[in-house]
C-alpha cells in the first residue's frame, strides 16, 4: 500500500503535481495567445500558415493536436506509481 | 424511414442500458458510482459521450455552416478545457472523493457548510445546463417527427427518468459509451463523404423532394440600378421576369455609418402555369409544384400564368458580380404572417408544415481560377479552397420587419461572403472593428469574447457531469487514463466538426430558419437512411448529456444535501432511493424549464453553465488542491459569491434583458458572458476570506495532489 511507503509515493505524486501544473500553464500561455491574436491583431491572424491554410486555422487546429500530444506525454512521463511498480 | 430507425435506435439505446444497471444499482456505490467499476477506456469515451452535447454535434456544426471560423472558436475553447480537468483535477478527484466533487472539496475540513455550498452549485450548474438540453431535444424531434416541441421535451424526460432512477450511474455511463462511439464514427463516415464529394459551384441534388434527391438555384439577373442606388420600373423591364411590378421596398442600413447594407423587393410577377384536375392549374414556385384555383389564372398571348409576390435582394459588391454587370437582382424566400394569421410562403399559402417548404440554403458559387468543382478532395485542401479569397461562398441570412398593416415578414437571403472573410474570425464574435463603430462597443465585444473563452477554460473541469465520472472507475491512474482518452477522442470529434459544418455549406444543407439543423441535413444531402441514423444519434446525445447532470444532481441531493440537512446516519438503502426520487423530480423540473425556455438560444445558455460552474466551483477546487492556507470559511465564501455573481449578471446582463422584452441597451451589466468578472471574483473571495480565517483552523494542511 502507498501508506507504506509514504517517502517514494508522496515524491512521484509531488512530481507528478508539477508536471501537470507545468503543462497546464504551458497550454494556457499557447490558447491565451490564439486569444489574444483573434481579439487584437486580426491582421496577424489572417496571414498564411501551414498547408495553404491561414494563421487562424493553423493555430486553431494545432491547439487541438497540442492537447492531444500533451495529453500522452504527460501520460507517458507519469510512468507506473512505484507501489504498482513493486507489486509488478 | 426516419421515425423508425429512431425509434429503434431510442428502444436499443433502453435496452442495452438498462440491462447494464440491472442488478447493480443496490447500494448507494452502485447507483451513484457503478461499483467503480468501470474500464479505462469506456469511462474515457463515456466521458466524450457525456460531454459531447447537442451544442458541441448540432450547435457547433450548424454554427461553421452559418457563420463560418467562429464556429471553430467554440471547439477549441471546449477542448481547451480538457488540459485543466486532466493535469491538475482527475486524479486528486479519483483520490479524495466517493461520489460526488462535494467529498473531495470537504475531506480535509469535514464541514457541513462546504458540502451544503457545493451541492447547491451542482445543482444549480445542473439545471442552467439541463434546460439548453431540454429545448435542443424539441428542436430536434419537432421537424423529425412532425410532433410538438413540448411532447418532445416530455419525451426526452421521460427516457432519461426511466434510465437513470432505474439504473443509476451504469445505466448512465453505458448510454454516454455508446453515444461517444456512435457520434465518432458517424462523424467520420460523413467527413468522409463530404471530402470525396467536394466542392461543386454547378446544381447538386441535395434537398429532400418527392422524386428523392433534388436541387434548386436561385435565380439571378442582371439589371441597372437608379441614381439613389434602388431599383425601379424600368430597370425591372430589363429582366426576364415577366409583367414585373414593385409592391414593397425594404433598406436596412449600416448602424453606424449610415450606408445601406440590404435592399429588398418584393415584387409581384406572373408565373406560367399549367391545366391540372378539373378546375385547378399548377405551377412551379422556387422548384416546388403548387396548386392553384383557375380564377388566379391569367391568359397572356393565349398562355395561363399565375401572379404571384415573393421577395429579391439587390446586389451592388463589385466583388461578388460578373464582369461589367452594375447589380443584379437575387432571388430570396420570405416567410409572411398577416395580421389574421394567414402565413404565406414564398407567396403561397401551404397550410400545415409550411415552414417545411422553404428551400435549404448555403452554397459555393465561385472557386479560385474559375473552376466549376473540385471533385474529391482532401481535409487541408478542402479547408484551403474555403479560405481562398477568390472563393466565394453563399451564406443563408434572414432579415425579419413589419410592412403596412402590421404583416410581418422574414425574408432569406443569400449573402455572398470571399472564402478569407469566411475563414477568419468576425462574423459571429464581433471582435473586428466595424467603420464608425464606438471605441466602448469594440471593447465590450472583445470582453465578451474573452470572457466567453475564459469560462469554456476553465469551465469543462468543474461541470458536475463530468466530476462524477472520475468515480466510476478503480484509481487514479485510471481516472488519468481515461481523461487522455476523452480528450483524443473529444478532440478528434471537433476537427470533423469542422467538416460537418463546412460540408453542410458547400452541399447547400442549411435550413434558414434554424442554424441547429445542418449535420442531419448534412446526412440527408447523401441519403434519407445516414439521415435517419444521424437523428437518432442528435437523440442519443441528449439523452447522454441529461442522464448525466440529472445523475449529478440526484448525487448532489441524495449524498450531499439530504445527508447534512437530517444531520443523522442514513440506510444506505434510503440513500440509493433517495436518489431515484430525486433523478425523477429534477427531471421534471428539467422537462418544466425545457418547455418554459422553447425559443432561446441555447448556446447562451451552454455558455452559461460553464461560467457558472467555472466561478463557482474551479477557485475552490484549485485552492483546495494547490494552496495550504486555503479555510473552509474561504472554501464556501468562494462557492457563494462565484455562484451568486455569475448568476446575478447573468440575470442582469443584456441577452435576459431582451428576453424580459426590455432593450438590451440599458442593461445594467453591458456583458452577456459573467465569466471575466465573477471567476476572478471567486478567486479573490477565497484568498481574502482564507486569509482572515487562518486562526480558525491552523493545522489544515493541504495535500500535495
Amino acid at each position: 500500500m502507498a501508506e507504506d511507503r509514504p517517502s517514494a509515493f508522496e515524491a512521484y505524486e509531488r512530481r507528478k503535481v508539477r508536471l501537470g501544473v507545468r503543462m497546464t500553464l504551458l497550454y494556457a500561455a499557447v490558447y491565451a495567445g490564439f486569444v489574444v491574436l483573434n481579439v487584437f491583431f486580426p491582421p496577424i491572424i489572417q496571414k498564411s500558415g501551414l498547408f495553404g491554410l491561414n494563421l487562424a486555422l493553423t493555430y486553431g487546429l494545432g491547439l487541438i493536436i497540442l492537447a492531444v500530444v500533451l495529453a500522452l506525454l504527460y501520460n507517458w512521463l507519469c510512468g507506473v506509481p512505484p507501489t504498482e511498480r513493486e507489486e509488478g | 424511414m426516419a421515425l423508425i430507425v429512431f425509434i429503434v435506435f431510442v428502444v436499443l439505446v433502453l435496452i442495452v442500458s438498462s440491462r447494464a444497471g440491472r442488478g447493480k444499482t443496490a447500494t448507494s456505490g452502485g447507483y451513484y458510482a457503478a461499483n467503480s467499476s468501470i474500464h479505462w477506456g469506456v469511462n474515457g469515451i463515456a466521458f466524450a459521450g457525456g460531454y459531447l452535447s447537442v451544442a458541441s454535434f448540432l450547435g457547433i456544426a450548424g454554427l461553421i455552416a452559418f457563420f463560418g471560423y467562429d464556429g471553430f472558436l467554440y471547439s477549441i475553447g471546449f477542448l481547451a478545457g480538457w488540459i485543466v480537468a486532466l493535469f491538475v483535477i482527475a486524479e486528486p478527484m479519483k483520490r479524495m472523493g466517493t461520489f460526488t466533487f462535494s467529498d473531495a472539496l470537504n475531506k480535509n475540513y469535514n464541514r457541513p457548510g462546504i458540502q451544503l455550498a457545493a451541492g447547491l452549485s451542482v445543482l444549480v450548474v445542473s439545471l442552467v445546463y439541463l434546460v439548453p438540453q431540454m429545448v435542443g431535444a424539441g428542436v430536434l424531434v419537432e421537424p423529425l417527427l412532425g410532433i410538438p416541441h413540448y411532447i418532445g421535451v416530455i419525451i426526452v424526460g421521460a427516457v432519461v427518468i426511466f434510465l437513470v432512477a432505474g439504473g443509476g450511474m451504469t445505466s448512465t455511463t453505458y448510454v454516454q459509451f455508446f453515444n461517444g462511439g456512435l457520434l465518432l464514427t458517424f462523424a467520420s463516415v460523413l467527413t468522409i463523404a463530404v471530402l470525396v464529394r467536394g466542392v461543386d459551384t454547378t446544381d447538386l441534388p441535395r434537398e429532400e423532394g418527392p422524386r428523392g434527391l433534388e436541387s434548386y438555384r436561385f435565380e439571378h439577373m442582371a439589371l441597372s440600378v437608379g441614381e439613389e442606388g434602388g431599383i425601379h420600373r424600368e430597370s425591372l423591364a430589363q429582366t426576364p421576369l415577366r409583367a414585373p411590378e414593385i409592391l414593397t421596398t425594404h433598406v436596412e442600413y449600416d448602424e453606424y455609418t449610415g450606408e445601406p447594407v440590404l435592399r429588398l423587393y418584393q415584387l409581384s410577377r406572373l408565373i406560367p402555369a399549367e391545366p391540372a384536375a378539373a378546375g385547378e392549374y399548377t405551377a412551379r414556385v422556387k422548384g416546388r409544384t403548387v396548386k392553384f384555383d383557375a380564377n388566379r389564372v391569367e391568359e397572356v398571348d393565349g398562355a395561363p400564368f399565375v401572379r404571384i409576390e415573393d421577395w429579391w435582394r439587390l446586389e451592388q459588391d463589385p466583388r461578388f458580380l460578373p464582369t461589367g454587370t452594375e447589380a443584379e437582382l437575387r432571388e430570396a424566400q420570405s416567410i409572411t404572417t398577416k395580421p389574421d394569421g394567414t402565413q404565406l410562403v414564398n407567396g403561397v399559402e401551404f397550410g400545415l408544415g409550411a415552414q417545411t417548404q422553404l428551400r435549404q440554403m448555403g452554397r459555393v458559387s465561385d472557386l479560385p481560377d474559375g473552376e466549376g468543382a473540385t471533385g474529391a478532395v482532401g481535409p487541408i485542401g478542402l479547408l484551403s479552397v474555403l479560405s481562398d479569397e477568390n472563393t466565394s461562398i453563399q451564406l443563408a441570412r434572414a432579415a425579419g420587419f413589419r410592412i403596412d398593416g402590421g404583416t410581418e415578414v422574414s425574408v432569406y437571403y443569400e449573402k455572398p461572403v470571399a472564402g478569407d472573410e469566411y475563414m477568419r474570425p468576425g462574423m459571429r464574435f464581433p471582435v473586428i472593428a466595424r467603420e464608425g463603430e464606438p471605441e466602448i462597443t469594440t471593447r465590450l465585444n472583445r470582453l465578451n469574447f474573452i470572457s466567453l473563452m475564459l469560462a469554456l477554460f476553465l469551465g469543462t473541469s468543474a461541470l458536475p457531469h463530468i466530476l462524477i465520472r472520475y468515480y466510476t472507475v478503480p484509481s487514479a491512474a485510471a481516472a488519468r487514463k481515461s481523461t487522455i482518452v476523452a480528450i483524443a477522442g473529444i478532440g478528434l470529434f471537433y476537427v470533423l466538426t469542422m467538416y460537418l459544418g463546412v460540408g453542410a455549406l458547400v452541399g447547400g444543407a442549411n435550413n434558414p430558419l434554424t442554424d441547429n439543423m445542418s449535420a442531419p441535413l448534412l446526412a440527408r444531402s447523401f441519403n434519407e437512411p445516414l439521415f435517419a441514423v444521424v437523428s437518432g444519434i442528435a437523440f442519443t446525445t441528449v439523452l447522454a448529456t441529461t442522464s448525466g447532470l440529472i445523475m449529478a444532481a440526484s448525487g448532489t441531493v441524495a449524498h450531499d444535501l439530504m445527508v447534512n440537512l437530517v444531520r443523522r446516519e442514513i440506510p444506505d438503502k434510503t440513500k440509493v432511493f433517495a436518489g431515484r426520487i430525486v433523478a425523477v423530480v429534477v427531471g421534471v423540473i428539467g422537462i418544466g424549464l425545457g418547455i418554459a425556455f422553447r425559443g432561446v438560444n441555447v448556446s447562451y445558455l451552454v455558455g452559461w453553465a460553464f461560467a457558472v460552474a467555472a466561478s463557482a466551483n474551479l477557485p475552490s477546487l484549485l485552492f483546495m488542491l494547490f494552496w495550504k492556507r486555503t479555510t473552509a470559511a474561504g472554501i464556501i465564501a468562494s462557492i457563494l459569491v462565484g455562484l451568486v455573481s455569475s448568476v446575478g449578471l447573468i440575470l442582469i446582463g443584456p441577452d435576459m434583458w431582451g428576453i424580459y422584452g426590455l432593450d438590451p441597451a440599458q442593461a445594467p451589466m453591458p456583458l452577456d458572458q459573467p465569466g471575466i468578472i465573477s471567476i476572478p471574483l471567486s478567486f479573490i473571495t477565497i484568498i481574502v476570506v482564507s486569509l482572515a480565517t487562518q486562526k480558525e483552523k491552523p493545522q489544515q494542511a493541504a495535500p500535495a495532489s
